[in-house]
């Protein structure tokens, strides 16, 4: 079991030109960067004008993730910590503008002119207590602080984000919120070890329509037909949608199974040969309680 | 580093009460082309503080920047496109910005500026 690179040094000396080299030289890597950054950019929910938006890339490192936001037509301006990281970035001509800065200090970006930010697989480090100086909940308020002032109303920041547990997932999130954050978590593939990846989803500005947590992917796997992709099963999304009184995480129940449902289970049974009671006016009728 | 990043960075240093524009010190400048995007120069026009990215654009050595702009002119063509050279267009290669407060300079190196702060300025 890889341990985490977080428990292994601080991102600037575990990015050292070895390790940039190597990871932005290995294929896999880069695939999952832009699946996760495209994902990201999705999450983003910027207007489709085709106006190129200003964003902010946190963690850029390489450069993998400004790619796809070159790609998409936007202009960003990338951080990292590691100088290494940054320099493969200039190799790659990243088209972004890149500043080697520790966003737990804060970000230094001028109030309301960012459209969007987005992270890959960084927030994560701010939860280290690296050096002695290092405060993680004064790091934490730092970067939240900074980041909330420097996002235009209504613009959203998404975090992917690899929590080591729940406690620090839970962490990052209080500080977001502190901070005037609303929003929450989505969950991609929640029941898979390999796939399963998170996405802090964070508004700036009054909670709207627009702010509603997205829908999660792969969820779905284990239904059995599309028209109950909407009925959310097992969701696994966590919504804070009033920043001064935090929703504790809620597990939807599933949706009571209607007879449309227990039809069509039947139908299955029936073409895999098992024997099937008929359906009548009394299929999957409600029972008295005491059933 | 454009000046369109130059335009969005304060400085961070604790206590500093204004730390914008920072004031640059130019060592090397290089012009890279970018596309023409008058949707994203117009969007843009509004977030920039216009004085610093003249004044920042001379700095440079680019005098062609009228010294004020109405949102009207973003209508000329000519404007645009000077603005675009401006915003977009002229890079600091190396060199240095400088906190207009506290006087503390930020290294700029192969167009990445170091805003790593020490510890007791956090």
């Amino acid at each position: 079991m890889t341990s985490r690179p977080e428990l292994k040094a601080p991102p600037e000396v575990f990015y050292n030109d070895e390790e940039a080299r190597k990871y932005t030289s290995s294929s896999r890597i880069i695939e999952i960067q832009a699946q996760l950054s495209e994902r990201a950019l999705e999450l983003l929910a910027l207007p489709d004008d085709g106006v190129p938006k200003l964003l902010l890339d946190i963690g850029c490192g390489s450069g993998l993730s400004g790619e796809t936001l070159t790609e998409s037509g936007h202009q960003w301006i990338g951080f990292d910590i590691s100088l290494s990281m940054l320099d493969v970035a200039l190799e790659r001509e990243a088209e972004g503008d890149l500043i080697l800065g520790d966003m737990g200090q804060g970000l230094g970006v001028r109030p309301g002119v960012i459209d969007g930010a987005i992270s890959i697989s960084a927030v994560q480090w701010l939860c280290n207590a690296d050096k002695s100086c290092h405060e993680p909940r004064k790091r934490l308020k730092s970067f939240f602080e900074s980041l909330y002032r420097c996002l235009a109303r209504g613009a959203r920041a998404v975090f992917q984000v690899y929590p080591e547990n729940l406690a620090q997932r839970e962490l990052i999130l209080g500080y977001a919120m502190r901070a005037g954050f609303a929003g929450g978590v989505v969950v991609d593939f929640p029941h898979s070890t390999k796939r399963r990846k998170e996405y802090l989803v964070l508004t700036c500005g009054p909670p709207s329509l627009s702010s509603a947590t997205p829908k999660a992917k792969g969820e779905d796997e284990e239904s059995c037909s599309d028209e109950e992709s909407s009925g959310d099963e097992e969701n696994q999304t966590v919504s804070i949608s009033d920043r001064h009184r935090p929703r504790k995480k809620q597990k939807l129940n599933k949706k009571v199974k209607g007879r449309e449902w227990v039809l069509r289970k039947k139908e299955q049974m029936r073409r895999k040969g098992n024997a099937v009671p008929l359906d009548t006016k009394y299929t999957a009728r409600k029972r008295k309680a005491g059933f | 580093m454009r000046l369109l990043t130059h335009n969005m960075l304060s400085s961070n240093i604790k206590g500093v009460t204004n730390g914008f524009p920072l004031r640059i010190e130019v060592e090397k400048v290089v012009e890279k082309s970018v596309d023409f995007n008058p949707d994203f120069l117009k969007n843009m026009f509004a977030k920039i503080e216009y004085k610093a990215l003249v004044e920042a654009s001379r700095i440079m050595g680019y005098a062609e920047l009228p010294d004020h702009a109405e949102p009207s002119m973003l209508e000329s063509d000519d404007f645009l496109r000077k603005f675009h050279h401006a915003l977009m267009e002229l890079h600091l290669e190396e060199g240095t910005l400088v906190c207009p407060e506290t006087g503390r300079k930020f290294p700029v190196n192969k167009g990445v500026p170091n805003m790593l702060l020490h510890e007791d300025e956090v």
